[in-house]
Formats: C-alpha cells, structure tokens, sequence
C-alpha cells in the first residue's frame, strides 16, 4: 500500500498492465515522450518502450479507428482523448463500429479498447474543456461507461476496463485527479493525502465494473452520484445535516440496479446528482428506473441536481457547476415534503 | 515467406528531445529569391513543383528580391512592423496577467506574428478569416480595440463574448475575424462554406482558414480540402506548421517525408510553401492566392513554415519536450527582427523611431490592461448572471427560462 492521488493512480494501473500483458498499448495526443498533458503516462515510454506507449497524429477519429483495428487483431488498446469534449470526432468509430462489431459479426470480430479520458468542470476551461459526455455513451449498446471517484478505484476499475472484452469508456474526472474536490471551491483544497481510498495497492486487483458503492450508508434519503460529484455530494449531505445514504455508481453501464433500489426501497427518498446538463442527462434514465421499480417505495417525488442546459460558461463556471449549495437545497426539500 | 524479414512497427520521434543536440540549426533553407512565381492564374497541373520549394523574399541582410517581393509601401511596412510588435507586447503582458492569477488561461504567438498580421493587411474588409488561437496578430493588424480584448480575456462584466467563452477565442465579425473554438479543425470546413457561398451569391468576399500543423491530422482538414477542391471554392486554406503541436513534432503529422504543402497535390490545387517569418513572402503568396480565388481559379493551400518560441499555452513547459536552444537556433530568424531590419535598409526606419514606437505600444497595451483591470480580474467581475441562459437559442425555451429563475437570474 502506498499513498498515491488519482493521475498516479491511473498512471499505476496503467504500468501494471503494459508489464503485465504484451498485448497493451497506450497511445494518443502528447501520451508518449510528454507523458500526457495530465501526465497520466508519465514514465511509461521510458520504462516500457517507445512501441507501448507512444504519440499519435491529431485525430481522436483516427486515434479510435486504429484503436479498434488492433483490438480486433487481439491486442487490448488504451487509447486516451486528451479531453472528453475532444471524443467527439471519434464519435462515429465509437457507436457505429466499437459498439457494435461483435453483435454484427456474429460474435467474429470484437474490439476489448478502453478509451480514457479526462472530464468534467471546476477547472476554468471553458465550453470545450470541462463537458461531461457520459449519458451520450451510455445512450449507445455496446458500450460500457466507467466513472472513478477514488485512487483506489480508478486503479481497480481501469484494470477491470482494460481486461473486460467490451469496449469500455473510461471517463476520469479531471477535477479529482490531485483531490477529492468537494465543490466548496472557495475553501481550501484539500489534497489526496490522508484519504482512505488514497491508500492504493501495487500490483493487480480489479474493482468489478458494475458494482456501485455505497459510501455513506443513511436511511433518510439516497443519493446518486458519480466521479467528481461524489464528493460535492457528501459535503452537501454534511452541510445539510441530512441522514443520506450516498451511492457512488462507479459505472453507469452496467448500472448496478440491484444497489440503486435497495437503497431507494429503504429510504424512500432520491436525490440524483450529475455536472453534466440536466435534460436528457442520465439523471433522466435513473428517475426514471426508480420510477419504475420502486414507484410505491417513493415518498416524495425524485429530485434532479445538474448542470442547467447551457454550454459551460467560463465566467460563470461555479454558477454553472451544481454546487453543495444547490444539492443541500435538494436534499432539504425531499425531506420536508411528503 | 520465412525469408522475410519481421515487420517493424515505426513510430516517429523529433530529431532532439531535452538534453539532446538540437539539429534545428542545420535545417537546409533555401536562398531568398529563387522560386518561381507563375500567374496566378496558371492551372494546378503546372505547378506542382511549389509545394517542395519554399518561398522567401527577404535575404540574409534584409534586402527584399525575386519575383515573389510585394513590392509594398513604406506605409504598408511600418503597419506590418507595428501590429506584430503590438502582438508580441501584448502577448508578453497578457501571459504576465496569467502568472499573476487574473485570468485562467493564455496562449502566446511569439514567432509566428507576420502571419495574420501580414495576411490581415493583405486581405478586404469584406473578406473573412476563420482564425486559430495563433492568430491574433491578424486582429491587432486591424485595430481591434486591446480593452476589449483584456475584457474578453479576464471575462468580466465589459466581456465583448459575454463570459462564455475561455480567454482569446474570440469572436469579431466586424474584423473579418470567425468565431474561435477550442476544438481543432472544426471550422476549416467553414471556410469552405463560407466561400462557396460567395460564389453562388457572386458577391466579392473570398476566405481564409487557419490550421496548425498538427491539426492537419484531423479528418476537418481533409474533407475541408475535398470540398474546396470539388466546388473551386475561393478560399485559401493556410496551415501554420510552427514544428510543434503541444509535445509532437510535424514528423507526427505525417511529413516525415513531404511536407504540408504538397498535401495540395492529391487534391489538385496549387500548395505554396511560404518563409513565414517573412512579412513579404506571407504578404506575396496570399495575394496571389487572393487573386487566384478571385478568379475563379479556387483554393490554394499555403503553408508557412515557422516556428513557435514560446510555450503550447500557459498549461506547458516546452522545455520538457523540446531542447531549450531550439528557438534561438531556427534558421528562418524572427520576423519582427527581418521587417524590421528591411525597413531600416530601405531608409524607412531606424532606431529612434523603433524606440519611440515601442513606448507608444507599451503605453497602449498598459493603459488597455488597467482599464481592464478597473473593470475587473476573472472572478472580481462578470457579466450579468442571466447571460449564461442566453445564446443558447434565438430564443430561451421554458427551460432555460425557467432554470434562469431558479438561480435568481430572471423572472419566470
Ligand atoms: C479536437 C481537438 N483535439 C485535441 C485538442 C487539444 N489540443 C489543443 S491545441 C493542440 C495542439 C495543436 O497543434 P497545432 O495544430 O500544430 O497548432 P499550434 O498550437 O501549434 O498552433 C492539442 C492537441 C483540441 N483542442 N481539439
């Protein structure tokens, strides 16, 4: 065990895996000699080679196509998009072909790529440098959509990403790469250091992909959360003196349904947290699950914090970015009415 | 089969990384003057030996020679030398803002400023550039107000962009200047667009389209091309191969043996390959570029060989990924240097006005920095709350109306 943040961590599982298996390699824009612009490859070329982690052209459509030709080859490709909101170009390599090749080949072709990439807001990046595009993967079958919160988690869950034999995207929120950044941005920040879930093994373990987490048990109300929210979450539950139960959903496909109504069942109360735009925002499938499945378990109708339905505003940004504040409000209302 | 040998697997790398020898100096340049110029209205077929040349006007001692030379006026020059002084000084002091935490982001264009500022002058007013972030020389060579600019840049409440958009992309329809966005490549195509619409509306506005280097990679770029190609578009599409993305070099771009230029070959328009560290060779080839476009002749693909001094941005140390002597050490010199040193061959310029001319920008950028600065910092002042609901759409549908009331913003 060592103490390690988030990027360490992903740059851990990473090194794991390229001495672990031959068939890994990480490439993609500044990865290799630069070590990444987050430096999440730090080191990695250096220590494994030029062949296993290495740079490639300006082209996140080209960076997945190639990806996918070398999956369906037999190697286990990590391509990274530098940003999330870059993904887009490769959008169509993505949902039309990662997706779906083992289904439309009758199950000769498939491609085991784990796409990572950074996400998320609290950062001052602007429109192009902050998005959350999660619910548009989890829109398409085919594809799996992992979201760390934790060190420990990111490293489990990438190893688990890189092993599973679908194509899975890996989105790691930018914002908790250094610390688990509670959303007070005016506060002092906190570090990884001293953090239980900093604490992070070397060598291999996997965290199953689908397996929520529940990280503040509660009976008064359960909250949905994942990546960065988490913790913007827990400081809400605390601000608001709320006895919450805060479940981390660590994957939003597969979604681990089972966790999610277990803790809406005994609760009664669900407050749904996400950064990335509101409508059409996987907040949505969630109400709409509950609603669903637990419909006569419900007390109080199932309350949404997001992000409003604009582009990340750059000076508007923790206007924007849905706060401890906004969630404490929730939390509050789902108490009172009934 | 068993004879053959085993497949390699090739993956570029620069010449010299930190701690290596830079072979930068060594780079062949050829001698001012020497390439042909064609009419302009020559057919694409006879001149595909250009994309392998490189086009330089401007010698070793700053005279002016060959077919290629402009021919510009005093006046013309001294606008050239002033607007890529503006953009270095004020390069320098916005960079400076960063450190000191009033804004979140910057990006220099030290070493590349000849190019927009001398295709700026080069161009009409009703013409449209579709810029990157490298750019902004084109803006400073037009007068654009450098308040405004600091406004945009800390995002405050004089913020001509509203707060929305990260520190210089900016947006100045009025200056021939299209819409920056952080994603690379995407608006190359636009350029295109926007040409071919002059051309079915035969109105007299051609475009221009900036690309770095490495965003050539991009499918935008090459589709962009296509499209021109097809329709004849009168655009000029430029890429500004400054050697480095962020950490990769042009080799990673696909010109370990070609060059940018000659991309134009496949699509079959004409591919200049230009000095861009010489005011007057940028000037000469987008003028004929222009005149080609203007003629029906269509696109040209024009790149301009430079290289970028200073950092990707404020979020990198070049230094980790590039010999710290390169800069010093590129052939093609500064481009402020070689106008410079042109002018005062001609007799048009010398010290005493250099000197005054410096003053007179530094007082113009500190003066547009401190008003700026009164209107507030990022964070110390921004525009009114209820901006960030509008521009979504023409007009704000329920939900924006009513999420605008929900945070205090607005009545529902
Ligand atoms: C679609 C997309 N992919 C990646 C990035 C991240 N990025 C920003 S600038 C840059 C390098 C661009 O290099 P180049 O095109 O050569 O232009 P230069 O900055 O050298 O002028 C990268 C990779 C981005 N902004 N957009």
């Amino acid at each position: 065990m060592r103490e390690l943040n988030m990027v360490k961590a992903i740059n851990d599982a990473l090194g794991v895996m390229l001495a672990h298996d031959p068939n890994v390699l990480i490439f993609g824009e500044d990865v290799g000699y630069f070590g990444g612009v987050f430096r999440a490859t730090e080191g990695l070329q250096a220590k494994h080679g030029l062949k296993r982690c290495f740079d490639t052209p300006i082209a996140e459509g080209g960076i997945i196509a190639t990806a996918i030709g070398m999956g369906v080859q037999g190697l286990r490709p990590v391509p990274e998009i530098q940003f999330a909101d870059y993904i887009l170009p490769a959008f169509d390599q993505l949902v039309s072909e990662a997706a779906r090749l083992r289904y439309r080949s009758g199950g000769e072709f498939w491609a085991p790529i784990t796409v990572r990439s950074p996400y998320g807001g609290g950062i001052f990046g602007g429109q192009t440098h902050s998005q959350s595009p999660e619910a548009i993967f989890a829109h398409v079958t085919g594809l799996k959509t992992v979201i760390p919160s934790t060190p420990y988690d990111a490293k489990g869950l990438l190893i688990a990403a890189i092993e599973c034999d679908d194509p899975v995207i890996f989105l790691e929120p930018k914002r908790l790469y250094n610390g688990p950044f509670d959303g007070h941005h005016d506060r002092e920040i906190a570090s990884w250091a001293g953090h239980p879930a900093a604490q992070v093994p070397e060598g291999h373990y996997t965290v199953p992909l689908g397996k929520a987490a529940i990280v503040r048990p509660g009976e008064a109300v359960t909250v949905l959360a994942y990546g960065t929210m988490v913790h913007v979450a827990l400081a809400a539950v605390a601000d608001a003196g709320v006895d919450a139960e805060v479940v981390d959903l660590r994957s939003i496909v597969p979604l681990d349904i089972e966790t999610i109504l277990a803790s809406v069942n005994k609760t009664g109360r669900c407050v749904i947290v996400h950064e990335a735009s509101r409508f059409g925002g996987f907040g949505g499938e969630l109400s709409a699950l509950i609603q669903e499945r637990c419909f006569y378990g419900l007390e109080t109708p199932i309350e949404r914090v997001a992000g409003w339905d604009t582009p990340y505003p750059h000076a508007f940004e923790w206007d924007y970015f849905p706060g401890p504040g906004r969630i404490a409000a929730a939390l509050r209302r789902v108490m009172e009415s009934n | 089969m068993s004879n053959r040998p085993p497949l390699e697997f090739h993956v570029p790398e620069p010449p010299a990384r930190p701690g290596q020898l830079s072979e930068i100096a060594g780079t062949v340049v050829p001698e001012a003057g020497l390439v042909r110029r064609p009419d302009a209205l020559s057919s694409s077929v006879d001149l595909r030996d250009l994309p392998f040349e490189l086009i330089r006007v401007l010698d070793d001692d700053g005279q002016a020679i060959g077919p290629w030379d402009p021919r510009l006026s005093p006046e013309r020059l001294r606008q050239g030398l002033k607007a890529m002084l503006l953009t270095r000084a004020f390069d320098d002091r916005l960079f400076r803002a960063h450190r000191q935490g009033k804004t979140s982001f910057y990006m220099k264009s030290t070493g590349e400023e000849a190019i927009g500022a001398a295709q700026s002058l080069a161009l009409e007013p009703q013409d449209m550039c579709f810029p990157t972030y490298r750019v902004m020389s084109w803006l400073h060579a037009r007068g654009y107000p450098l308040v405004d600019m600091v406004n945009q840049i800390f995002s405050n409440e004089r913020d001509p962009l509203r707060g929305r958009q990260l520190p210089i992309l900016f947006s100045a329809r009025d200056y021939g200047f299209y819409s920056l966005s952080g994603n690379l490549g995407t608006r190359y195509g636009h350029a295109v667009g926007w040409a071919m619409a002059s051309a079915y509306r035969q109105i007299d506005s051609i475009a221009l389209a900036y690309s770095g280097e490495g965003t050539t990679a991009e499918g935008d770029f090459h589709e962009a091309l296509t499209f021109a190609a097809v329709y004849r578009a009168p655009v000029i599409l430029c890429v500004t191969n400054n050697q480095w993305a962020i950490s990769s070099f042009a080799g990673l771009a696909g010109t370990e043996n070609t060059t940018f230029a000659a991309r134009a070959i496949g699509y079959g328009m004409p591919g200049l390959r230009v000095d861009g560290n010489d005011f007057l060779a940028v000037t000469a080839a987008t003028q004929w570029a222009a005149e080609r476009a203007r003629g029906n002749m269509g696109p040209t693909l024009i790149e301009f060989y430079t290289y970028r001094v200073a950092g990707h941005s404020t979020s990198d140390d070049p230094t980790r990924y590039r010999p710290r002597e390169e800069a010093e050490q590129w052939p093609l010199g500064d481009p402020v240097a070689r106008l410079q040193q042109h002018l005062i061959s001609i007799g048009e310029w010398d010290d005493e006005r250099h000197s005054a001319l410096l003053a007179e920008i530094d007082a113009q950028v500190r003066s547009a920095v401190r008003e700026a600065e009164a209107v507030g910092t990022l964070g110390k002042s921004k525009p009114p709350l209820s901006e960030m609901f509008e521009g979504v759409f023409a007009e704000p549908d329920w939900r924006l109306i009513e999420q605008r009331s929900e945070i205090g913003a607005g009545n529902a």
